[in-house]
């Protein structure tokens, strides 16, 4: 079981706020995603529910029972770290043992449980090397592994692929959300990176300043953005926003057209603007068109087939349809 | 480095180093070795002559020489576990955030700027003194009788001078290395359930083991060759003679340069096995 409640929950250091009150639950077995810009208070989030640090007022219920005080080791939570924090002068097995040789669990048992939890991420060939000589994604996967061996209710990460290179992290991407499966065990995850958050999330947190801007599944967020940071934040390339007549037009302080909800022609449209870089990734193309007089650039994308050229004068059209329109106070209006 | 040209060039360049340190220490190498073979009496009679090993069996048959190896290793040993020991707790607790934390760094490593004499000498006066020293004062205030500390109980006066000289310079190195650990590990150890206790045994210590070994190696160069805390308190007496100080005797007191150079040789020799040891021992620490 892994069900985490956060009530009026509040962290301040010193005089700043970092965590204005905030309530929260995560489901057992549920994958939750806090996602948010550098500094939004995401990872204080996640050591507060860690234990880590201490929360300021309010309470954080673990299976209904008051963590609040407990110490983080007594929580039965167990986290992965961003430096993955392992212990460099233990060979693996020892790292992967050493919360089992806290708990005084006998040898034999120790040893069952770092083979088991070695098959499950493919080192067992690597057990008897030093962290200094693995991987960045061996290390990611002995800092798993170390979590693993604990059997607790709930594990949480901590950016944990921020240090790999991008295929590497595609990669730990699909284990991760593999392993969330096999062991159906609640996990909380802390990234920036939203493609990471859509990808791997049951549901997702957006914070922003400590504040939470909405919770919801990925394709909740992306096709119903409660307000204008969501909109923005949710998607790549990011959604285009364009304020003034073409809003008001249409009722609203700012509308959101997302790139796939354009369609651009060389003959005819609503809108018009010149191309400037365009992305091709094969499958799709990404045309930046500038000039169209309603932001700085609309992001348009099109088949990847399509080739228009820098400088080339194109016509846009809008889906009036799942256009995303704001309020003044950046709200959607249903 | 990379090609022919700039690898000569960069031997061209060290070489007036390397010859001059060369020099530096092979001059006074081979002329202690060659005195260490002549009967050389500077104020009877000077340099008489070829004296085969009479030197060597002569140093090693005195009644002092033994005393005075083992006195060496005493304070050798004893200073680097003290210092050692209390570096890593000051380091620990210097590495707390506290108030006033730079003035009280600048304060523990004062020490190590007080010259070896006037710390032999201060201790002497100020707190060993059996008369007006602070330690009799404190013995008298509990009713006990004033200790002489240099000369009841000599070796370890000499003990807690040095270690006091060479605290500062423990504590320093082990800060630095405290201060570079990755505080997620200690989290991450924290988490996986590991007390106080433990977190210091299986993190801390182990992430300290190479500057200890720096430590014990820096220090017990400086170590085995102390001398004006001894010159200036005992002066060699009540067993506190250790082989650099009966080197000096020889050759100074005794006005014997032959016999002392081969106690030079001597020392020479224990240095080294003390070396092998250390490198047994700690070394491996080294290998990164």
């Amino acid at each position: 079981m892994g069900r985490i409640t956060l009530d009026k929950v509040t962290k301040s250091f010193g005089d700043v706020e970092v965590i204005p009150p905030l309530d929260l639950t995560i489901e057992d077995g549920e994958f939750t995603v806090f996602v948010g810009p550098s500094g939004c208070g995401k990872s204080t989030l996640l050591r507060l529910i860690a234990g880590l640090e201490d929360i300021s007022s309010g309470q954080i219920r673990i299976d209904g029972n008051d963590a609040t005080h407990v110490p983080p080791s007594k929580r039965g939570l167990a986290m992965v770290f961003q430096s993955y924090a392992l212990y460099p002068h233990m060979s693996v097995r020892k790292n992967i043992a050493f919360p089992l040789r806290m708990a005084k669990l006998d040898k034999a048992e120790q040893d069952r449980r770092v083979d088991q939890a070695a098959a499950v991420l493919n080192l067992a060939d690597y057990l008897d090397r030093k962290p200094g000589q693995l991987s960045g994604g061996q290390r990611q996967r002995v800092a798993i592994g170390r979590a693993i061996v604990r059997e607790p209710s709930a594990f949480l990460f901590d950016e944990p692929l921020s240090n790999l290179d991008a295929a590497l992290r595609v990669g730990m991407r699909m284990e991760i959300s593999e392993l969330h499966k096999k062991l159906a065990t609640t996990m909380v995850y802390v990234t920036h990176d939203q493609v990471e958050a859509m990808t791997m999330a049951d549901k997702i947190v957006v914070l922003r300043a400590g504040h939470i801007e909405q919770v919801g599944s990925p394709l909740e967020l992306y096709h119903n953005p409660r307000n204008l940071f969501v909109a923005g934040f949710i998607g790549s390339p990011t959604m285009n926003l364009i304020s003034g007549p073409e809003a008001a037009k249409r009722d609203a302080t700012t509308i959101g057209i997302r790139p796939e909800h354009i369609t651009v022609s060389d003959k005819k449209g609503e809108w018009k603007g010149v191309v400037g870089v365009s992305e091709h990734l094969g499958s799709d193309t990404f045309f930046h068109i500038h000039d169209t007089g309603l932001a700085e650039t609309i992001t348009v994308r099109a088949g990847g087939e399509v080739g228009f050229r820098h400088g080339d004068t194109v016509h846009l059209t809008p889906r009036e349809d799942v256009m995303h329109r704001f309020d003044a106070q950046g709200l959607r209006i249903a | 480095m990379a090609t022919k040209a700039s690898r000569s060039a960069a031997r061209v360049m060290m070489a007036p180093a390397v010859i001059l340190l060369l020099g530096w220490m092979l001059v006074p190498l081979t002329m202690t070795l060659w005195f260490s073979f002549r009967k050389y009496l500077p104020l009877r009679g000077g340099d008489l002559g070829w004296a085969g090993f009479d030197n060597y069996t002569r140093f090693v048959t005195s009644s002092a020489f033994w005393p005075s190896i083992q006195a060496t290793l005493i304070i050798v040993g004893a200073v680097l576990l003290i210092t050692v020991c209390l570096g890593v707790v000051l380091a620990m607790l210097l590495d707390q955030p506290m108030w006033g934390q730079g003035v009280v760094r600048i304060l523990v490593i004062a020490p190590f700027f007080v010259m070896p004499t006037v710390s032999a000498l201060v201790w002497k006066n100020i707190f060993m003194d059996p008369t007006n020293g602070l330690f009799a004062h404190l013995w008298k205030f509990f009713g006990a009788d004033p200790v002489s500390w240099l000369s009841q109980a000599s070796l370890p006066s000499i003990i807690l001078i040095v270690s006091w000289q060479w605290l500062p310079f423990a504590t320093l190195i082990l800060l630095t290395a405290i201060q570079s650990l990755d505080s997620e590990q200690l989290e991450a150890a924290e988490m996986d359930g590991a007390p106080h206790l433990k977190r210091f045994w299986f993190i801390i210590l182990p992430h300290l083991a190479r500057a200890i070994t720096i430590v014990v190696l820096i220090q017990t160069i400086f170590l085995l060759s102390i001398f004006a805390e001894i010159f200036v308190t005992t002066g060699g007496a009540f067993g506190s003679k250790t082989l650099t100080y009966l080197i000096f005797q020889r050759v100074l007191e005794s006005q014997n340069v032959g016999l002392g150079s081969a106690g030079g040789v001597y020392a020479i020799i224990l240095a080294n096995i003390v070396a092998i040891f250390l490198m047994r021992i700690v070394g491996k620490n080294l290998d990164a």
